[in-house]
């Protein structure tokens, strides 16, 4: 099937589908495509808490402030142009989701919206949907939005496997649609990639299993530039044990910025100072910092029983555990677990990624019609990301990239390529044999213990190596086996293109972390202790 | 001896004639339905079509299927050391094995 508009989306979370609404309000028609379900799969859905803007309606606050933070937090690495805009712009999408009805937490019997104080912010500037609901929240009202746009078509279960360029210029994409098995082309004179990160490529992570890197293995075949790529951000207290269902592991995080709670070693002892940072009872200590201070005190034989941390609300009453959480604690009840009587154990869990596409502050990659928006740009949070700026990141790039693709349509007066365009590219992904011996989706699971295992927080020169000869005896396994196209619902297929697109994307981490001797934000090299001021720049991979 | 649980699955894409296949999955106490589905798949089967995104957070509300006739979402499902029937969905039209149609229909392609 051959479809045409004028921009083209990949990926509707938020900034996928505030691109879609931007581009339409630049008079574009849209197709916004996604893997999974509209506003369902992605990121931006499983957000539960903070998103960082100065609005100041906590206490007076710039956005200067916010900025200044962002660059500290981003240890000298931060794009200051792309870093600006998340600050300046925060505010006006911030707004204009409250005026959609996203219904941010408000002081009671106030129009005052209210902002929590978040780690490594000056002041309080998060602000949230009750109770955990940020990310259904926002998923929701921009998919009305979407649905009340008639120039925006949705079209989910399509996963784009190629971006299509023809003299330079990216002139639309194939995609594999999942329900029928077909391939499907679609010819847009300006595309936006907004897929998300790669947490998918660690075996403990917080994302959804869409968050492969899909956006950064197209753009960069399509002739786009990576930059920042070693820099994976691990949140400190990723649930670890006891088992719960139907949970996210970074539930806690809320519960820290509404009660502060006690993380504790395995002796239930307080260790984050003994680290340089403080975390007595309040939630200020930054992400890596507390990463590395579980890390360390589980590798001197003081971890939890399954290595992690203890966190502990054991101080807390229920009434105000029910205050904070509300209809949460009834589900940890269904799981077994009382907080007023019991620790649970937590431990670092891959949840960002700093790096990404390279991209100019309109959202524009080399690529001609090329535009990107979202966790798949990269730079803007440098080495490590402030709490609070991923939907808010979403939302401000996913208007700019919206505006300049309609932009771009603009300047094209509607010439778009045409249908034999895509033939090559539909070409490879229908065909295929398959390999009798091969399994993709345990192939996903290998490359994501060794991820985790070798290329996690704390990396050595010994264990990236290794990582790359694995990377590269995976992906000799997987020469050959792909599997053709045409079954319905082919999860085997879409498993071989995954794993193809993560071990691309793995290799791109890896050999960037190899290549940063130095210890900076998110990346700590156990042989390259420290920060070597020399290092003070970004890597770029083309 | 390692407790395990025995899933029996419908399977088959629209148009075919059903089948069932059965798997025996190891069994960790706290672990859930879709736990067992994505063990299969990485251990026994790859072909085993099922659909999920969020994994475990009960968010993206894709992994609905029939458990012992009852619809559920696999991911808040507790799996058991049992023998349990998993099976798509009966009101939505099949795609294959565990997967049907649960797009809203302007969503479609």
């Amino acid at each position: 099937m051959h479809l045409e508009t004028d921009v083209l989306v990949i990926g509707a979370g938020g900034a996928g589908m505030y691109a879609a609404i931007e581009a339409s309000r630049g008079g574009a028609k849209v197709i916004v495509a996604d893997r999974s379900l509209i506003g369902r799969g992605g990121a931006t859905i499983m957000a539960q808490m903070t998103v960082a803007v100065a609005l100041g309606e906590e206490v007076p606050d710039h956005w200067e402030h916010h900025y200044a933070d962002t660059l500290a937090a981003g240890r000298g690495l931060c794009d200051p142009a792309l870093a600006r805009l998340l600050c300046e712009e925060g505010p006006q999408v911030i707004r204009e989701m409250d005026a959609w009805g996203v219904g941010w937490a408000r002081h009671a019997g106030e129009s005052r919206i209210k902002q929590a104080f978040a780690p490594g912010h000056d002041r309080p500037r998060c602000v949230y949907v009750d109770f955990l609901n940020t990310g259904p929240a926002v998923s929701k009202t921009l998919r009305t939005r979407l649905i009340r746009t008639p120039e925006i078509r949705r079209i989910g279960d399509l996963l784009v496997t190629e971006l299509v360029v023809r003299e330079g210029e990216c002139v639309g994409a194939v995609a594999l649609h999942l329900v029928s098995g077909e391939a499907v082309t679609i010819s847009a004179a300006a595309t936006v990639v907004a897929t998300g990160g790669l947490t998918r490529l660690y075996a403990r992570n917080s994302a959804s299993a869409n968050m492969s890197g899909d956006g950064y293995a197209l753009c960069l075949a399509a002739g786009a530039e990576l930059v920042d790529m070693e820099f994976v951000q691990f949140f400190p207290i990723g649930h670890l044990a006891p088992r719960l269902i139907g949970m996210d592991p970074i539930m806690w995080d809320p519960f820290r910025y509404k009660l502060g709670g006690r993380l504790l070693n395995g002796e239930r002892e307080e260790f984050v100072h003994k680290y340089g940072a403080s975390d007595d009872g309040k939630y200020v200590v930054t992400r890596d910092l507390a990463t590395y201070a579980i890390q360390k005190e589980v590798e001197a034989g003081r971890g939890s029983p399954h290595g992690g941390a203890w966190l502990s609300f054991e101080h807390c009453s229920e009434a105000e555990l029910r205050a904070a959480a509300g209809p949460i604690i009834d589900r940890l009840a269904k799981n077994g677990i009382d907080l007023t009587r019991q620790p649970v154990e937590v431990a670092p869990i891959a949840h960002y990624h700093m790096g990404g596409v390279r991209a100019d502050a309109a959202m524009a990659t080399r690529v001609p019609g090329l535009f990107v928006a979202g966790e798949a740009v990269g730079g803007a949070n440098g080495a490590n990301r402030l709490s609070g700026n991923a939907i808010t990141e979403a939302l401000v790039f996913g208007r700019t990239a919206g505006r300049s693709a309609a932009a771009k349509v603009r300047n094209l007066n509607g010439k778009r390529a045409g249908e034999s365009a895509f033939e090559a590219a539909a070409g490879r992904l229908v065909q295929g044999r398959g390999g009798p011996e091969f399994n993709p989706a345990e192939g996903i699971e290998t490359l994501q213990r060794l991820m985790q295992k070798e290329v996690g927080p704390f990396r050595t020169a010994a264990g990236l190596q290794r990582a790359l000869e694995t990377i590269d005896a995976l992906h000799a396994g997987l020469a050959g086996s792909k599997p053709a196209a045409g079954k319905r619902y082919d999860t085997e297929l879409a498993d071989w293109l995954d794993l193809a697109t993560m071990l691309g994307v793995a290799r791109c981490v890896t050999s960037s972390a190899l290549a940063r001797t130095e210890s900076r934000g998110a990346h700590q090299r156990e042989d390259f202790p420290g920060l070597d001021a020399a290092w003070q720049k970004n890597q770029v991979i083309a | 001896m390692t407790a395990i649980s025995i899933l029996k699955i419908t399977r088959g894409a629209a148009g075919e004639p059903a089948r069932e296949e059965t798997f025996e999955v190891p069994f960790e106490p706290g672990q859930s339905v879709l736990d067992a589905l994505r063990w299969i798949r990485a251990h026994r089967d790859p072909t085993l079509a099922i659909r999920y995104s969020c994994t475990s957070a009960n968010t993206c509300k894709e992994c609905m299927v029939s458990l012992e006739g009852k619809t559920v979402y696999a991911c808040t499902a507790r799996l058991e050391p049992r023998e349990m029937r998993v099976a798509p969905l009966p009101n939505k039209a099949l795609i294959r094995d565990l997967v049907t149609e649960i797009a809203p229909p302007d969503e479609r392609l």
